[in-house]
């Protein structure tokens, strides 16, 4: 097992007291691509960046169980977690328009994440970013090693984004909405590229999105979140057998061409599913 | 072609500000109620020597070509005559400034140093003792009248303590013992080899500079926090951290990376605000700087050397501002 | 039974006067955790206070010189000591609260209007009126505040009158700045359009929606200015160009009282501490408030 989480919970202090965001969540992750879908606000992006503990400061984290690869998370030292970040697990976020530092180049931050983990020196860092760049099917890595990232398109952008997390080689990749930033056909490349490279690696993917078919595309395994809690895990096989009705309701609300409705469905919330 | 266009425009608008402010000093001076004829040849001359007076300086003309001709002057470098020294204006700015720059550039030294990593520390943890120690000590530095503080420093370091030597650039007998090169004394004691002398430069700078250095401090600090904080509230931040970067790493390439040239504009702010600062030190250190210089026209209603003071200041403020804008361009990646 | 607070913080207000008062309420409660910024407020009101009722307060005249009692030491008599005329600090620290605070109000009174007015007309207008107005006042942000001030004195006459005018006249450009960008941000708003297609004209749409929304960004900056006023004044004060003796204006007495700094070392300094304090007042409150009304500034 590769991470294992039992009954995860996150809040935050407001001025009106404590608000809960992840709500007792619990799964497992193995050598698999595992998707977790869920609408703004359901708690996903928190619970992937608890298992990396890049929460905001004031977050408060408790847990049964937080594990990577058996190392327990909750009481991890900074300097312990560090050699997870990046090393172990990579992070991709969603805008690479702001999820890459403007003011350095894009051969610049890759070649840094590979040299905090490998340590070698600025010429070999180099040579492995272009090499990444590369792999991320950059036609020209030297030229595009040398722009900033205001200078990059989205899908650019989210290559170097891919690449550099690939620097250091982890074995868990977490890919937070990597392609609602992006144009309908860029994301399907960005996705395949994703997934090409995490099966070629023989990484574990953790795909967190909102968008249900594509997620059930790309991952073997699905968590439907919502507010705060799993709501159901389903193997992306059985996806239309779900049993819950959020999941049903979702499903539900896709607009088909083969079977077209005069007016588009709407989820009819029911209030029980946030209880426990 | 972009770049040069954007320096283009920049230059124009200098252009522009520094005509704006020789109207409005144009206009002040004539608007002073002491008749600058009665100021040059004295209360008693004759009514045919006033009128002469008056003819020559072109006062019976319409303001408007008054101002042709003051624009004329300017060009010409020409600031009139003070009537204190005698002196030409202009001759008498390039004697007293050197003093100032030499003021304000250690203190803006001393400031950066300081201010800059204080600034840095408080955004990386807001809310600590340290965050509110900060905001406590910058907001006093904003509060406290320069005067006050050169005051207070003199009666302690000086009269009570006697560790710093008392006003003035140096001590009198050193006077005229450094030859004179670039007026700054520190410098020219440098270049002189003459050690005593430098000490002593140094000695007498310390306070001045330690109150002006306070002043700025706290501008540059609250500013590089306020930043930081929108640096570090950056998706890059949280990129960075999930390399698996140190926290000093993350914090000074990535977070200050971003903040470094934006600061360039604060410290030249700072820096032209420093003059200001120094009419104030230099007064209540006797340091002959232009600030003493203008105060001390100021007192004499010496006109011409207020406002060619003023004016300088002033042109010295634009280009401060003017090097920020271009050194934005030359260096932060996004607007190239 | 609902109570005021109740009232204060309901969730639906039922008018938009409920709903004003209710956000009012909030960045009290807010404001009220900043100890600091009520420290600057808890000051400012004791100022205010001794300014207003300073002849009560005083234990003496201000101005009646007593040459038997030269910087005279702190007793019973005199609580603070006397400065070099024998004259009580006490009260001419009392009565410097007027001096101060009335410049400060006199100054605010002329330049937030006046930038508020021109910063919006600017920002609204565009073209050649914003590029007109904006030159003007990069014009008078190219001097530092003090020496325009002081050129500006110069030419009229050294005293109250004038320094507040001159102060005035250096003090409003930043307000316009600030003014104008608050347009700038507003002007493109949706109801700023649907206010133009009801037919309001340019000068009704600035009163009635532009300036009411550049309101609390002017507040902060005015409490934050009034600070920079206070040091200005003493400035001026303290040149010889502001307040002339026997004024008991705080820069003043430091000017007459300097020579004093290194035997009666408080006659100068306590002016001084009364000047650190009423800025710091103001920077404290202002800072506070600065994080209630306007928390997108820095």
């Amino acid at each position: 097992m590769l991470a294992r989480v039992e009954n995860l919970r996150v809040r935050f202090p407001t001025p009106q007291g404590w608000v809960a965001a992840v709500r007792g969540i619990s799964f497992t992750l193995g050598r698999e691509k595992l998707g977790i879908v869920g609408e703004s606000g359901s708690g996903k992006s928190l619970t992937a960046r608890a298992l990396m503990r890049l929460l905001p400061r004031h977050a408060e984290i408790t847990a049964n169980r937080l594990e990577f690869d058996g190392i327990d998370l909750r009481d991890t030292s900074e300097r312990a977690m560090r050699a997870i970040r990046g090393k172990r697990v990579g992070l991709i976020l969603q805008d690479p328009k702001y999820a890459l530092n403007p003011v350095m180049t894009a051969g610049a931050q890759i070649a840094e994440a590979w040299a905090a983990h490998a340590g070698g020196g600025r010429r070999a860092a180099l040579r492995v970013a272009l090499d990444l760049l590369a792999q991320v099917r950059i036609r020209d890595p030297r030229h595009v090693a040398g722009l900033y990232p205001h200078e990059l398109s989205g899908g650019m952008g989210q290559r170097v984004m891919i690449a550099m997390m690939l620097a250091p080689d982890p074995e868990l990749l977490i890919a937070d909405e990597p392609t609602s930033a992006l144009d309908a056909t860029v994301a399907a490349e960005i996705l395949r590229l994703i997934e090409d490279l995490v099966s070629r690696r023989g990484m574990a993917l953790m795909l967190i999105s909102h968008d249900l078919p594509l997620v059930s595309h790309v991952c073997d395994r699905v968590l439907v979140m919502y507010a705060g809690r799993v709501v159901e895990e389903v193997a992306a096989a059985d996806l239309t057998r779900a049993q819950h009705p959020y999941t049903r309701g979702l499903l539900g609300c896709l607009p088909s061409l083969a079977k077209p409705k005069p007016m588009l469905a709407t989820l009819a919330r029911d209030p029980a599913w946030g209880e426990p | 072609m972009r770049r040069v266009k954007a320096i283009l425009a920049t230059l124009g608008s200098v252009a522009v500000t520094v005509f704006g402010l020789a109207l409005v000093t144009f206009l002040i001076g004539r608007v002073v109620p002491i008749d600058p004829t009665i100021a040059i040849v004295g209360d008693h001359a004759p009514p045919d020597v006033i009128a002469r007076v008056r003819l020559e300086l072109g006062l019976n003309q319409p303001l408007p070509v008054q101002f042709l001709i003051y624009l004329k002057h300017l060009f010409a470098g020409d600031l009139g005559h003070s009537v204190m020294t005698g002196h030409p204006v202009t001759e008498d700015i390039a004697r007293y400034f050197p003093a100032t720059v030499e003021l304000a550039t250690t203190a803006i030294i001393v400031a950066m140093l300081l201010g800059i990593p204080l600034g840095v520390l408080a955004a990386s943890r807001p809310g600590t003792w340290f965050d509110q120690w900060v905001r406590i000590v910058t907001l006093a530095g904003q509060s406290v009248p320069v005067f006050v503080l050169g005051l207070i420093l003199l009666l302690v370091f000086y009269g009570k303590l006697g560790w710093a030597p008392g006003t003035g650039q140096q001590n009198v007998l050193y006077d005229g013992m450094v030859p004179r090169i670039t007026g700054m004394l520190v410098v020219d004691a440098l270049l002189d080899h003459d050690g005593e002398a430098l000490w002593d430069a140094l000695s007498h700078l310390a306070l001045p500079a330690i109150v002006l250095a306070y002043f700025s401090l706290s501008t540059i600090t609250r500013m590089t926090r306020a930043f930081m904080l929108d640096a570090l509230s950056g998706e890059y931040i949280i990129t960075a951290r999930a390399k698996g970067l140190s926290g000093a790493r993350i914090l000074w390439r990535h977070a200050f990376g971003n903040i470094a040239v934006p600061l360039i504009t604060v410290l030249a702010l700072a820096y032209a605000g420093l003059l200001e600062g120094a009419v104030m030190t230099e007064v209540i250190f006797s340091w002959p700087g232009i600030g003493q210089y203008l105060t001390v026209s100021l007192l004499n209603a010496d006109m011409n050397a207020v406002l060619g003071a003023t004016l300088v200041i002033g042109c010295v403020y634009i280009a401060l501002n003017m090097l920020a804008d271009v050194a934005y361009r030359l260096f932060d990646p996004r607007v190239r | 039974m609902t109570t005021m607070r109740d009232w204060l913080l309901s969730d639906a207000p039922v008018s938009r006067r409920q709903a004003a008062w209710a956000r009012r309420y909030r960045g009290w409660l807010l404001f009220r955790r900043n100890a600091l910024a009520m420290l600057g407020l808890g000051i400012i009101l004791v100022l205010i206070l001794g300014a207003v009722f300073a002849p009560l307060l005083a234990p003496a005249d201000p101005d009646t010189p007593d040459l038997a009692m030269r910087l005279a030491r702190p007793s019973a008599l005199h609580w603070l000591g006397t400065d070099e005329l024998g004259r009580d600090l006490l009260a001419r620290l009392v009565y410097g609260a007027r001096v101060t605070l009335g410049m400060v109000i006199c100054v605010v009174i002329i330049v937030a209007p006046l930038g508020l007015v021109v910063g919006s007309v600017a920002g609204y207008a565009g073209g050649w009126l914003d590029r007109v107005l904006m030159r003007v006042t990069d014009v008078f942000l190219a001097v530092p505040q003090l020496i325009l001030a002081l050129a500006f004195v110069a030419a009229l006459k050294p005293g109250i009158a004038s320094a507040i005018i001159a102060i005035a006249l250096t003090a409003w450009p930043p307000y316009a700045r600030q003014a104008r960008a608050d347009t700038l941000r507003i002007r493109n708003s949706d109801f700023i359009a649907a206010a133009r297609l009801t037919g309001a004209s340019a000068p009704r749409i600035i009163l009635r929606q532009v300036i009411p929304l550049c309101l609390s960004s002017m507040i902060v900056r005015m409490t934050l200015s009034m600070s920079g006023i206070i040091l200005t004044a003493a400035g001026l004060g303290f040149l010889g160009m502001g307040a002339q003796p026997p004024t008991p204006e705080w820069g003043t007495m430091i000017a007459t009282s300097r020579a004093f700094i290194l035997s009666q070392w408080w006659v100068p300094a306590l002016p001084g501490i009364a000047i650190f304090v009423a800025s710091l007042a103001f920077n404290l409150f202002g800072d506070g408030l600065r994080d209630v009304l306007d928390p997108r500034q820095g």
